[in-house]
């Protein structure tokens, strides 16, 4: 690993005044930073451990009636809180599909959120092109293996896929980011925070310089009662998704059990976590039914742009959303979490 | 280095080896600090570059340890090259395989992903401290040698700590010591076996859970 220093301020503002050093970048729980830093895709120069600043890692009540998340809470203690389990199941199963217990217990959500692309051309700096580790330098997946790479919203400079889970469960519940600098705070929703390639896919999200993020809200809302997390992977457990599917719905249980409002997203198939915005206009009103849904999953795959190896995913992400969707719909409000 | 072959032991032979064929480039290894049992002077040729070194204490198995480090040490080469305990494992030290994982303030971690530095004043728990003080094993210990829970056995340090917390964990939440084969298998899924032993590692820690 290469050389940096290190200092461990006791707050916030002061580790906002150490941020503003160049190369300096936070730590919190490292499972993501140190790995890039051993490869060499990482290489900063001062390291600001936040992993201390305990106000950061609360979970409690917001003013709005939902639920905030401090940045520092692990993925574990999110995953295990009774507020989370009870109110967003959905993000319980999210985080508990993800990773393992010792890498959970080490995560923290607003790590989480900045996780990078698990593209192993992105991962292994022997391969010289990679557009996010060098820009201009080209993008070896695309003529590469790309068994697992976007088949959505990708572009000419980089077809990685964001591999988070807990940031899909988070953009179907509306999350909001909290973000604080030496300028002040904005709040940014989980669903804009991510960004498409485009030209520049060495900013994984709209985070500036010098910014933290201090929490996540979880709004209150009706989509949190039916809801369901569903994870495809090439192991049953301990692997990155090659599909993910976040799939909440509210239900008029009065009415025949027509839809309300639905939030779909999917994971592993784009740069951010995918919105299938089209399934409000295809589902409120209807009932969940096969060919409601057959629609939605038309509609999520009709921009697909597979690659060489990847193509399966597109009819793996059409039944994925089949599935995950009827779930939700046949979901008790207060289903177990594993 | 250890020039005594009479008295060489199989991890000094493997050190010294290291050494004589210029390998024993350890990352944050520093000369002034390295305990008597570190592989021979760290030899880097990031030298001129390297941090100032840290003084930190490091609480294992509930001794102190006084240790001067360099920013970029991880837990695990801390444990390992500085203290001398070996137990802890190094697998893939990319977080993949959990063959490092101890305890930390009673959570189980990957100590190859953390830095030692953030870790002063944390109480660590390794392999060599699950058995009693008198030698008598921890019960995950003794069901791992009765259930024959391992071959080749390097993963089993890892495999340890990772059942000893998972039985904590389960303890502490509401749903008791019931746990089915694929809910255990899911909770021990941090930790990779490459020899395959998982049946019976399965099996010593349902009756290690059992008996909690």
């Amino acid at each position: 690993m290469h050389s940096f220093s290190y200092a461990r301020p006791r707050g916030v503002e002061a580790a906002l005044q150490l941020a503003q050093q160049p190369g300096a970048r936070f730590i919190a729980g490292g499972t993501n930073l140190l790995d890039l830093m051993k490869g060499g895709v990482e290489e900063p120069s001062r390291l600001i451990d936040i992993s201390r600043i305990g106000d950061l890692a609360h979970i409690g009540e917001s003013a709005s009636g939902g639920l905030r998340i401090g940045a520092l809470a692990t993925n574990a203690d999110t995953a295990a809180h009774p507020a989370v389990r009870e109110r967003y199941p959905l993000l319980a199963q999210a985080i508990l599909a993800g990773a393992s217990p010792q890498l959970r217990n080490m995560a923290s959500a607003g790590g989480n959120l900045l996780q990078r692309t698990r593209c192993p051309f992105f991962y292994d700096t022997g391969f010289p092109e990679c557009n996010k580790r060098d820009p201009g330098s080209g993008c070896a997946a695309r003529g590469g293996f790309n068994r697992n790479h976007a088949i959505l919203g990708a572009s000419e400079a980089c077809i990685a896929v964001n591999p988070s889970d807990m940031s899909v469960a988070l953009a179907a519940l509306d999350a909001i980011v909290q973000i604080r600098s030496l300028r002040g705070s904005r709040a940014v929703p989980v669903s804009e925070f991510h960004r498409l390639p485009g030209q520049t896919p060495q900013h994984d999200t709209v985070l500036a310089a010098g910014e933290m993020i201090v929490a996540v809200d979880l709004p209150p809302n009706a989509l949190a009662r039916h809801s369901h997390y569903l994870k495809i992977r090439d192991r049953a457990s301990y692997a990155f998704a090659l599909v993910s599917v976040a799939a909440a719905l509210d239900l008029d249980d009065a009415e025949g059990r027509a839809v309300k409002d639905v939030r779909l997203v999917i994971g592993s198939v784009a740069h951010k976590p995918w919105r299938v915005a089209e399934a409000r206009a295809l589902l409120v009103g209807k009932r969940v039914d096969a060919q409601s849904l057959a629609a939605v999953a038309d509609a999520a795959a009709s921009g697909a742009k597979p690659y060489k190896d990847n193509a399966f995913k597109v009819r793996l992400m059409k039944r994925a959303i089949v599935r995950a969707l009827t779930e939700a719909a046949a979901e008790p409000a207060d289903r177990r979490v594993a | 280095m250890n020039t005594d072959t009479d008295k060489l032991s199989r991890r000094g032979f493997l050190q010294s080896a290291a050494s004589a064929a210029g390998a024993a480039t350890l990352p944050g290894a520093i000369a002034a600090a390295a305990s008597p049992a570190a592989p021979g002077p760290a030899v880097r040729s990031a030298d001129a570059e390297a941090a100032p070194a840290v003084s930190i204490t490091l609480r294992v198995n509930h001794q102190p340890h006084e240790l001067l480090v360099e920013p970029r040490l991880t837990l695990l080469d801390a444990l390992r090259e500085h203290l001398s305990l070996t137990g802890t494992k190094k697998g893939c030290d990319r977080g993949q395989c959990g063959a490092c994982t101890v305890m930390v303030n009673g959570r189980r971690v990957n100590s190859c992903l953390t830095l030692a530095i953030m870790h002063s004043e944390d109480e660590i728990l390794t392999v060599e401290g699950l058995a009693a003080a008198d030698g008598s094993l921890h019960p995950v210990q003794a069901a791992f040698l009765k259930h024959d829970a391992f071959q080749c056995g390097y993963c089993t340090p890892g495999q340890l700590c990772s059942a000893v917390a998972l039985i904590e964990e389960q303890r502490q939440s509401a749903a008791g010591s019931q746990l089915s084969d694929d809910e255990i298998r899911e909770r021990m899924s941090g930790n990779i076996c490459r020899c395959g032993a998982y049946p019976n590692i399965v099996t010593a820690v349902r009756e290690a859970l059992q008996g909690a």
